[in-house]
């Protein structure tokens, strides 16, 4: 918002005229187009675009023609996609709360540090930055059933990621490890800004350091914990890497996952129409979970 | 007594995190480790945990049989570019939409902020068509472009420009700079903290991206390092030493990152995250 007084020094300084007006009523554009422009042709026509494959037979080269709602029926009686969207549910559940928990007693643990605070700080949060296909080599060999660490250690011979029992929980297990990083950098930043005064005129008043927990933390790092699982949700319903590696689907197909069931409609079995269905369908599943949260979570904290 | 009771309660307490944080990073010095033995030695039980001398075996063969110094430069190619443009597109409309008055901006800002809450993955079949069109498939500006767009990267720079008291622009203004010259001279340099924070996090979720390079690359010499790594481990079923050298030489850059700029990359993936 540009005040008046600067409007007018700064018609004086570039000149009148109408062309320099029309001149200086595109200049903001210059600064907006290079972005603007790939935004359009690289995220808002795609968007579009898959809306209206959703209703055509397209290949994967795009070549087909409107059936109108065929691929939604399909997809109401597709028996796969339904098991895709239960397996993607069961990793939300196996993932978003344990994360967003293990982040804060990561956090809990890392603010009472002084000395070694960095040094702890980034243990916990070296796994982040590295590569997937780094984080599935890593799995793969420590978790691997005969030579690997975990087993050795155990006297045991699991094959984590070949149990249809185990298979899910381990892919879980390696994504906690990987990204809780992140949420414990949320929580921190939340823990240091609560007052350190509020501890000490509890303390004053004689609260013990577990009711001081239950009456200011908790409450005080709610914020960010709604924050930390929102942000959780919509991105542990977008599971793929991890499977596509880790597990491949299997055994049994009893981790295939709604992108990972894309992935193989759109580019193995080249039905784009079909495949952008699934997406679609992704996309709405997303946002009506993440509307659920955010009501669930704001009346939580209203009742506060 | 009390401050004793405490004290011995703190060292549990510091004893007890630093067991967890060494068992965190545990599985990243164990890939090192293996990474510098002999094939052999990776099976040996017990196995040992501080193996001497270190052996380059694994290195010297996973750089001789494998394309990974071109995946290297690929990555390297691809994960520079995409930082540049997507810091300074993103610097530009976010100084656009903060401090410049024109026709449409709101719609601007609002299509921005709804394209941030799109999945990305969610439009891969409409960019992979699109860009199969255009015959940019095993292309760079097939793996470059679409990962230039980054909503967030827009909105974080326009949050921070907001913040910007207005008097340092109406003073620039009133000495006859234009535009450019107060983004780059004054509100960048102002700003340099985040640019250089959200250029080091682009730049480490660029060479880990997978999931669009594996959808825009097959052929073996246009492979990202992510996408490559995973045709090795393929190639060479079960060979620890060599998995665990190419995990270590495709974790270097990012790693390297994070241990340098510690404080930086806090600061970018919160910004992020949307805190300050």
């Amino acid at each position: 918002v540009q005040s008046p007084a600067t409007e007018r020094v700064a018609e004086r300084h570039t000149g009148q005229g109408r062309k320099r007006s029309l001149r200086q009523k595109l200049a903001p554009w210059l600064f907006v187009l290079p972005f603007f422009t790939l935004y359009l042709l690289f995220l808002a026509y795609p968007a579009i675009r898959v809306c209206y494959l959703s209703f055509t037979n397209s290949d994967i080269a795009g070549q087909g023609h409107f059936i109108g709602l065929e691929n939604y029926f399909t997809l109401f009686h597709d028996g796969d996609f339904w098991a895709s969207v239960i397996h993607t549910g069961y990793f939300v559940l196996l993932t978003v709360v344990p994360n967003t928990l293990v982040g804060f007693i990561l956090a809990l643990l890392v603010v009472r540090q002084k000395r070694l605070r960095l040094f702890v700080l980034g243990c916990f949060f070296l796994p982040y930055i590295l590569p997937v296909s780094v984080v599935y080599d890593t799995a793969t060999w420590v978790l691997d059933p005969n030579f690997g660490i975990v087993n050795l250690l155990a006297g045991t011979n699991i094959s984590w990621f070949q149990d249809p029992a185990l298979a899910m929980p381990a892919v879980a297990g390696v994504t906690i490890w990987w990204t809780v990083g992140l949420n414990m950098l949320l929580f921190i930043a939340g823990l240091q800004n609560i007052p350190q005064e509020y501890y000490e005129a509890a303390a004053i008043d004689g609260a013990n350091r577990f009711h001081r927990f239950l009456s200011i933390t908790c409450p005080l790092i709610w914020p960010v914990a709604s924050l930390v699982l929102l942000l959780q949700l919509i991105l542990q319903f977008k599971i793929f890497d991890q499977i596509y590696l880790l597990t491949v689907g299997g055994p049994f197909n009893s981790t295939v996952v709604v992108l990972l069931y894309m992935y193989r409609q759109g580019f193995q079995q080249g039905r784009g129409g079909y495949a952008a269905t699934i997406a679609l369908m992704l996309v709405l599943i997303i946002i009506a979970v993440s509307l659920i949260q955010f009501r669930v979570l704001r009346i939580k904290r209203a009742s506060q | 007594m009390k401050g004793k009771r405490f004290s011995i309660l703190g060292a549990l307490c510091t004893l007890f995190t630093l067991a967890m944080a060494l068992a965190w990073v545990f599985p990243i010095y164990w890939i090192t480790v293996t990474s510098l033995k002999t094939e052999d030695q990776t099976i040996v039980v017990p196995p040992s945990f501080f193996p001497w001398p270190p052996i380059f075996d694994a290195f010297v063969y996973v750089l001789q049989t494998s394309p990974f110094i071109r995946w290297y430069i690929n990555t390297i190619v691809v994960s520079v570019t995409v930082t540049f443009f997507s810091v300074l597109f993103g610097l530009m409309c976010g100084y656009g939409l903060s401090q410049l008055k024109f026709v449409g901006r709101n719609l601007v800002y609002i299509s921005i902020l709804v394209g941030f809450m799109l999945p990305f993955s969610a439009l891969a079949v409409p960019l992979f068509m699109m860009l199969n069109q255009f015959k940019l498939v095993n292309t760079f500006p097939g793996l470059i472009l679409p990962q230039i767009v980054v909503p967030l990267s827009v909105i974080v720079f326009k949050q921070f420009f907001d913040d910007v008291p207005r008097d340092f622009r109406d003073a620039a203004l009133i000495d006859g700079a234009n535009n450019w010259r107060i983004l780059f001279r004054i509100y960048l340099p102002l700003n340099w903290n985040i640019t250089w924070a959200m250029a080091i996090v682009t730049f480490i979720g660029t060479w880990n991206s997978f999931f669009w390079p594996l959808i825009i690359t097959n052929s073996t010499p246009m492979l990202t390092i992510p996408v490559g790594m995973t045709q090795i481990q393929l190639a060479y079923g079960v060979q620890f030493a060599e998995i665990c050298a190419t995990a270590v030489l495709a974790s270097i850059p990012t790693a390297a990152a994070y241990i340098l700029f510690q404080k930086r990359v806090t600061q970018g993936v919160m910004a992020v995250a949307g805190i300050k």
